[in-house]
């Protein structure tokens, strides 16, 4: 299948130091890719450079696109969940039909009622965005970006400050739109969640990809302790990987 | 909701017709309603002619002008700096203006023709703006765009205090005070003529940026990922705010508060959104700049009670009121 976005010898600096390292990816269509690494790492900044936010250099099969087309794309849902304005929660999700102009107001609806439903807004879809909890807030963002109908979703630490359900919930989205054919890039810190829901995970150490492909060979006992300074419980059942951090390993 | 909003912005039209018509009804010679607007449509009656069609018609559309000017730009600032608490006046334009039309009464420029002290304002805003965008750069950072606001604010304050400090003639240092202190009386057609092409230059440049405020709600970056040109946003917004606040300070003077209070009144009832917010504040400034200037010439008539001084009056109050709610939403 042809990949929904291909980056080759992809490099951003700043002044002289690279922040992301000569990165190449090639995401397919129906992957839920975890971006790994530990702070610093280049996640954000490999991720804003995709969506044209940052220059860069190398190839970024999104880069051709002009910035309309780009975000009919990919949609970016931040990790600050920031709504400036006390908008209700639905119109908060209609911001994500900006890109498509051309759209009737019927597919607007359409694509707009989808989103709510999909991320269960039904109740709070009159409430001032801002009066709602984190979690709530969360996924408000997050059926704004899918109400943009892009094949590719990059999600920048979607679960950080959420409960548990919340993080869970968020983790079933993404994997339930990777399944129906979407794609979904996501930036994470929980490496037990990546585990259990991506398809895919992608380690990044000091701005270059170090480790690519299904969860149990990027979470080698190695790449933990290189990477991440960490020893760790991994059981890998039937119902899903179990991933248990024990100790830091010293530096 | 849609429903709703285009009922919120026909009322207010209609408030902005009813004020507009008490305008040209209200001030110092007692004409009938009859005769004025006799006077007004077919010309009837010489001097009744002359007052409501050369006195009272242009202070009524520089009301509408001027209010207009202060409420859109005031809500596009907001919207574009993502805070309630922002003002038309945050990027120095209104401070340098007033630089301008004081320089012009101080040098005796502004008796020598009449529309030398507009244009000297006009020139003080460009200037403002060029310095601004020179100093921010093309790229410019909301943050630096602000703290450039900031200091060109403050050194035009200083300069005008300067010329006033400096002013050997009291007679013209109570001229630029008054001027300052904003106000439509006595003002022509000339002035109509003067600041309607920036003004509805302004207002046209803004319908530009109507999107991407609403996209800003989101953040930066959220909003370039969904394809907002940040920085022409700026640029378009800078530019109309530069514009529009710039010829309603060279036509009115400083006129404070208003582009501030507006769009807070109005947004919940937009339901907050950035864009629908633009067509009701530069209506409700409208309104509220009419209804002011109504007010100075009912409650006194013979003290010429400046219009700048009145919104000032009323809208701190409301400012402080807004500072005591936001505190309680922090805590």
């Amino acid at each position: 299948m042809s990949p929904v976005l291909q980056l080759s010898s992809l490099s951003v600096r700043r002044g002289e130091c690279p922040v992301v390292d000569r990165a190449d990816l090639s995401v397919a269509a129906g992957e839920f890719v975890g971006l790994l690494g530990p702070n610093g790492a280049g996640k954000t900044t490999l991720m804003r450079a995709i969506l044209g936010l940052l220059p860069s250099s190398g190839e970024n099969s999104l880069r051709a696109l002009r910035p309309e087309a780009r975000a009919r794309h990919a949609a970016f849902l931040p990790q600050e969940r920031e709504i400036a304005w006390p908008m209700p929660a639905e119109d908060v999700v209609a911001l994500g039909r900006m890109p498509h102009p051309a759209a009737t107001p019927a597919q607007n609806r359409a694509a707009i009622e989808r989103a709510i439903a999909e991320m269960g807004l039904e109740g709070l879809r009159h409430r001032p965005a801002t009066e709602l909890s984190g979690g709530e807030k969360a996924r408000v963002l997050i059926a704004r970006a899918l109400a943009q109908e892009a094949p590719v979703l990059l999600a920048d630490e979607p679960t950080a400050g959420l409960d548990p359900a919340a993080q869970i919930s968020v983790m079933e989205v993404f994997a339930a739109h990777a399944r129906a054919g979407g794609t979904v890039i996501a930036s994470l810190h929980d490496l037990g969640l990546a585990a259990r829901h991506c398809t895919r995970l992608v380690l990044m150490a000091r701005g270059r990809i170090v480790a690519d492909g299904a969860p149990r060979d990027v979470l080698s006992p190695e790449n933990l302790a290189e990477v991440f300074h960490l020893r760790a419980h991994v059981d890998w059942r039937d119902e899903g990987p179990i991933f248990q951090p024990l100790s830091v390993i010293g530096r | 909701m849609t429903r709703c909003y285009s009922l919120i912005l026909m009322a207010l039209f209609a408030a902005v017709l009813v004020l507009f018509a008490g305008s040209l009804l209200v001030g110092p010679a007692a004409i009938g309603l009859g005769d004025s607007l006799a006077a007004l449509f077919r010309g009837e009656g010489e001097m009744v002619t002359l007052v409501m069609r050369e006195v009272r018609l242009p202070r009524a559309i520089l009301g509408v002008l001027v209010g207009v000017a202060l409420g859109l730009s005031g809500a596009a600032m907001q919207g574009l700096l993502r805070n309630p608490l922002a003002e038309p006046g945050l990027i120095g334009t209104s401070a340098s203006a007033a630089l301008g039309a004081v320089l012009a009464l101080q040098t005796g420029l502004a008796a020598a023709f009449a529309l030398a002290l507009p244009l000297a304002a006009l020139l003080g805003a460009l200037i403002s703006v060029l310095l601004i965008l020179a100093l921010a750069g093309p790229r410019g950072a909301i943050q630096t765009l602000i703290l450039a606001g900031i200091g060109i604010s403050a050194l035009a304050s200083a300069l005008t205090s300067l010329v006033l400090n400096l002013s050997p003639n009291p007679f013209a240092a109570s001229e630029i005070m008054f001027w300052m202190m904003g106000s439509l009386a006595d003002r022509s057609m000339l002035h109509v003529g003067l600041a309607a092409p920036f003004i509805l230059g302004g207002m046209l440049m803004m319908t530009r940026a109507w999107r991407g405020l609403d996209a800003l709600t989101l953040g930066e970056d959220a909003a370039a990922s969904m394809g907002v040109d940040l920085m022409r946003l700026r640029l378009w917004v800078v530019f109309a705010t530069a514009a529009m606040v710039g010829a309603a300070t060279a036509v009115a003077g400083a006129i404070g508060f208003v582009g501030l209070v507006v769009p807070h009144l109005l947004r919940r009832a937009v339901g907050a959104s950035p864009a629908r917010l633009l067509p009701a504040s530069a209506l409700g400034g409208a309104a509220v700049v009419l209804a002011a200037d109504i007010v100075v010439r009912v409650i006194a008539p013979d003290r010429d009670l400046k219009l700048g001084v009145l919104t000032a009056l009323v809208g701190s109050p409301f400012f402080l009121h807004l500072i005591l709610r936001r505190r309680k939403d922090i805590a």
